[in-house]
């Protein structure tokens, strides 16, 4: 017995020895931490939990990729918000409780403002990877960031993608009707258009008729019959996974083929599930969101990381969910690195002077304003072409061209 | 408002509303006459259906056909489940009942979101993106063929409940469970068949309905309103009325949804309930609550 | 009340007072948490444990008043403590209403239950018809500081938060046992046992029963307007949702129904039941996400099952503390 004790001992002191000996000759002996305890608070259970994962596979990805990239060591601390509010505050509070130096996530945006004012309390950098609503940078906070578009911002990048693609395709629709998801984020995203569209008077179409339904609705057909009636050259869509494959079914019930569909910048239909269950009929329909730039280096790196976790999936399946949440990451471990140091009020201070032009998502370099929103992320109109989701604009980033109007067209 | 838009919802919402009605019909069967307030309906309707995506996705069985499994299998879950879980809770106090049930509902919704994720399932099925035209009239072809369904399952429990002997005495248990036992009807036994034949009808509307409307673990909860809000426009205890019931919903909700905001149709639903609930208690087509 | 209980009390009452003092900011969340569902199901219990009434839509109320006294502060820049008032009257006018309703009517038991569903399922569609008031987007409050406590706007740090909802729940507890031995109490628990021989006796049922609603109205008001100051942000869907409704229901039917101590029983023993077994799985390994809820709803089935009146009545016996 005593003898198997000494034995551990003298291991346990060589390993000792060993680790202070690899950091000795750097001279650098730290009381700090030498790594970087990130707490990563996604819905990966409860109705979000899909989505939840799918980001989750964006935080898994990261140490590695960013331990060659940065030389920076990354420890991941997963909480499950359960895509509730309540659960995403204590488990914010529980994550910081055990050490973590900064928080992201959580891809929800009531679930951010609840996190947020936790991470303002405790003085704990958050930043987002994934939630669209304008109130969150606007509170004052010191500690929170956002690395994604404001629902203003996506509407905006959304409709001026509409009319370059209307004039990549040589096409000028009259009449659009806009029909929209009765929730939080459909609601925000319907104030945006109100707000903006008017003012884009170089777009030729005009909004005959604004429908919105219940995120819960099992059953569109009036909403398709009302759409359908006004006649509108292509319907612009802002939805959710679940309602849109439902819309798209109706359509073809109804026997209406407009131009096209179109989503100014909202989920579901690049979403695999709606390839799943469509089969054929998932084609043509044009999302345009924030996207990564399947052209940029890091893309390609993050894709290798990806398919090496992931050998069955594929990484266009998961692009908003993966990189943003990837991104976040990034930018703490970014932040570290320049800061050497885990204490909070300094990497918050960090994170502020982020400048990181090696990105992946689409658009201008990682900079933060003094609200701590990042402006200027870019988004590509993503069309469904043969059972992928592909870019389709701005030309630089393209992999394909635009088809529009879609082949099923057919005039009333 | 264009006659064949309103015309085309309206006829689309009484179609749809027949398999709702027969939803319904389950619960009004169970609840007529076992008095247990069935929270877990819902979720019943909701694994039905998923059954019916799984029994598509493996032996590719339409659901037509799969109605048969499904409703045996069905039948025998909600028999066991009376027999075994519900039976002592009959004498209970209501909230004691709904609370057993809601616990029930909690392990089948989330179980269902562990099983299946929280994403849409369907069949697809060649016919369910077809549809009859007459003139600008378009009937759907899927919905005619579940309304179809939909009817001759509550013509058949109809029947059973009329004309058979088991039919008349699981009737006489429910209209006088004191007298039925000094007869010396085996109640117990008499309410764990009505849980089960109400089941079946779950099942079958549940086939039914993966036809017109995808499948999420959180529908449970939505279809056990619209059952109880059916039953008690319809009238508690009559077989017309949960059908009527269900009708007049799903026209409701069709022509409110034309007329009105589409995402304030359900509104209507529940305004139509409290004021059944308040000047008709009843029901259209039931008897007045002794 | 015997001195055993009022001595145990103290205890409990000094432990709470000094939380904040010893325990980590984590804890104190969860500790807030538990309060509050403690003060929502102390206060659906006065109309379901003392009257009888089974109402599944008490999230109207906690939706209403929080809206309203939100809704004050966002456009206003009014107070809580002042926008507190109209939030209980509108409570209380929409208990009224609803009781009015119901009794007026003859509705009771589950016809009941429905309609406090439907009422609040309404009203939860209807608020996100209101642009007013944020609509589906949400009615976003300013944090303006978490520094020094404010109380008259209810801006602070969290240790603030937990006084006033530790000062919520003490004072409902008080009030609950005030109305047990009060005359109203008889009347209700007379109601609840049977209604009809209650009304043989000459009780005016219909008066009592309103009584309940409208109380019961009024101190979920209370929850709400925290609800809203706590949160910062309200969302028609998740405020006004029946989940909501049922999470605030659980407790008092877990601790047990009608009795002081069920409701906070029920809320500290539910809340740290669904912290425990998420600590649990992670412990065994098991990180599938979605295992919680199942074994929280199995766990939830098997005190349904077993321990029908809840936990305190049995807890009290054995500890030798029932009457």
């Amino acid at each position: 017995m005593t003898q198997r004790i000494n034995r551990r001992q003298f291991n346990q002191a060589a390993a000792g020895l060993a680790a202070a000996a690899a950091f000795a000759p750097f001279g650098i002996v730290r009381a700090q931490a030498a790594k970087l305890k990130v707490g990563v608070l996604l819905p990966r259970s409860g109705v979000q939990g899909f989505i939840g994962q799918s980001c989750q596979k964006g935080a898994d990805l990261a140490p590695g990729v960013i331990k060659e990239m940065l030389g920076v060591d990354i420890e991941l601390m997963n909480a499950d918000t359960e895509s509730n509010v309540d659960t995403a505050r204590t488990r914010a509070e529980r994550l910081i409780q055990e050490g973590a130096h900064v928080l992201v996530g959580p891809f929800d945006s009531g679930a951010a403002v609840a996190i947020a004012q936790v991470a303002e309390q405790r003085g704990v950098p958050f930043v987002i990877n994934i939630a669209a609503a304008p109130p969150i940078t606007k509170q004052g906070y010191k500690f929170v960031f956002r690395n994604f578009q404001t629902a203003i911002d996506i509407v905006r990048n959304g409709l001026d993608l509409i009319g370059d693609l209307f004039r990549a395709s040589n096409v000028a629709p009259r009449t659009a009707v806009f029909m929209h998801v009765n929730d939080t984020f459909g609601q925000a995203m319907a104030k945006g258009i109100g707000a903006i569209l008017p003012g884009r008077t170089q777009l030729p179409f005009k909004l005959v008729d604004t429908i919105s339904y219940d995120p819960a609705a099992k059953d569109l057909t009036v909403e398709i019959s009302k759409a359908r009636a006004s006649n509108p050259d292509f319907l612009l869509l802002v939805c959710r996974l679940n309602d849109a494959i439902l819309l798209r079914r109706e359509m073809v019930k109804q026997r209406w083929n407009p131009m096209g569909i179109i989503s100014p910048g909202s989920p579901g239909m690049y979403e695999e599930q709606y390839f799943k269950t469509l089969g054929k009929l998932s084609e043509y329909s044009i999302s345009n969101v924030p996207w990564y730039n399947p052209k940029a280096e890091l893309t390609a790196v993050v894709e290798k990381a990806f398919l090496k976790q992931n050998p069955k999936d594929k990484l266009v399946f998961h692009a908003l969910n993966v990189g943003f949440t990837f991104e976040a990451i990034l930018i703490a471990a970014d932040a570290f690195k320049r800061a050497r140091s885990t204490e909070p009020k300094t990497l918050a201070e960090a994170i502020r002077q982020t400048n990181i032009a090696k990105k992946m998502m689409l658009g201008a370099p990682i900079k933060f304003s003094a609200e701590g929103q990042v402006e200027g992320i870019g988004s590509a109109c993503v069309q469904n072409l043969g059972g992928i989701p592909t870019v389709v604009l701005p030309q630089g980033a393209a992999t394909a061209k635009p088809v529009f109007p879609a082949p099923y067209y057919k005039k009333a | 408002m264009p006659w064949d838009l309103v015309l085309n919802v309206a006829i689309a919402g009484i179609l749809t509303g027949l398999v709702y009605g027969l939803m319904a019909l389950g619960l009004s069967v169970i609840f007529g006459v076992v008095r247990v307030v069935n929270f877990a309906h819902g979720e019943m309707m909701t694994i039905a259906m998923y059954a019916a995506v799984v029994l598509f996705a493996a032996f590719r069985l339409d659901p037509f056909l799969a109605v048969l499994p499904v409703a045996v299998a069905f039948f025998a879950f909600g028999y066991l489940l009376q027999a075994g879980l519900i039976n002592p809770f009959i004498t209970r106090p209501e909230h004691s009942q709904f609370m057993l049930l809601v616990a029930v509902a909690i392990v089948l919704v989330n179980g269902l979101l562990l099983a299946f994720g929280p994403d849409a399932r369907n069949v697809l099925v060649d016919y369910q993106l077809e549809s009859y035209a007459v003139g600008r009239i378009l009937f759907d072809k899927a919905r005619v063929f579940a309304a179809a369904m939909a009817v001759a399952t509550s013509a058949a429990l109809f029947a059973f409940f009329r004309f058979t002997r088991t039919g008349k005495a699981i009737r006489a248990c429910a209209d006088n469970y004191l007298g039925a036992k000094v007869v010396g009807l085996n109640v117990k036994r008499y309410y764990a068949l009505t849980f089960g034949l109400g089941s079946a009808c779950v099942a079958v509307a549940g086939c039914m309905m993966i036809l017109l409307v995808d499948v999420t673990p959180s529908l449970g909860p939505a279809y056990t309103l619209l059952a109880f809000v059916i039953v008690i426009v319809g009238g508690l205890g009559s077989m017309g009325g949960a059908l009527l019931g269900g009708v007049l919903i799903g026209l409701s909700e069709a022509l409110a949804g034309v007329f009105i905001e589409p995402s304030a149709k359900s509104m209507f639903s529940f305004a139509l309930l409290i004021l059944v609930l308040l000047f008709r208690p009843q029901g259209l087509l039931g008897r007045k609550v002794s | 009340m015997n001195l055993r209980i009022a001595g145990l009390l103290a205890l409990l009452a000094a432990a709470l007072v000094a939380l904040p003092l010893v325990a980590s900011p984590y804890v104190l969340s969860v500790a807030t948490l538990i309060l509050y569902f403690a003060y929502a199901g102390q206060a659906w219990n006065v109309m379901m444990g003392f009257a009888g009434q089974l109402s599944l839509g008490h999230s109207l109320y906690v939706g209403l008043a929080g809206y309203a006294s939100a809704g004050l502060f966002f456009h206003y820049g009014i107070g809580p403590w002042a926008g507190l008032w109209l939030a209980i009257a509108l409570c209380t006018a929409a208990g009224a209403a609803i009781g009015f309703l119901a009794f007026r009517f003859g509705i009771s038991g589950v016809y009941f239950a429905l309609l406090t569903i439907a009422f609040a399922e309404f009203t939860r569609i209807g608020f996100d018809h209101i642009k007013w008031l944020g609509g589906p987007g949400g009615l976003f409050i300013k944090v303006s500081q978490r520094e020094t406590w404010d109380l008259a706007n209810l801006r602070g740090t969290p240790e603030m938060f937990y006084y006033v909802m530790l000062a919520l729940a003490a004072g409902a507890f008080v009030l609950c046992w005030l109305l047990l031995r009060s005359r109203a109490g008889y009347y209700w628990q007379a109601i609840r046992e049977n209604e009809e021989a209650a009304q043989a006796l000459g009780i005016n049922t219909f008066r009592w029963k309103m009584l309940a609603v409208v109380v019961s109205a009024a101190m979920t008001s209370l929850a709400g307007v925290f609800f809203a100051f706590y949160y910062n942000n309200l969302f028609p869907e998740q405020v006004f949702h029946i989940s909501r409704s049922i999470e605030i229901i659980l407790g008092p039917i877990i601790g047990g129904i009608g009795t002081l101590f069920g409701p906070i029983l029920g809320a500290a023993v539910l809340t740290v039941l669904a912290d425990g077994i998420t600590e649990l799985l992670a412990a065994l390994g098991l990180e599938i996400p979605g295992v919680k809820q199942v074994f929280y709803g199995l766990v939830l089935l098997v005190v349904v099952m077993f321990l029908p009146n809840g936990i305190w009545p049995t807890l009290a016996r054995r500890l030798g503390l029932s009457k």
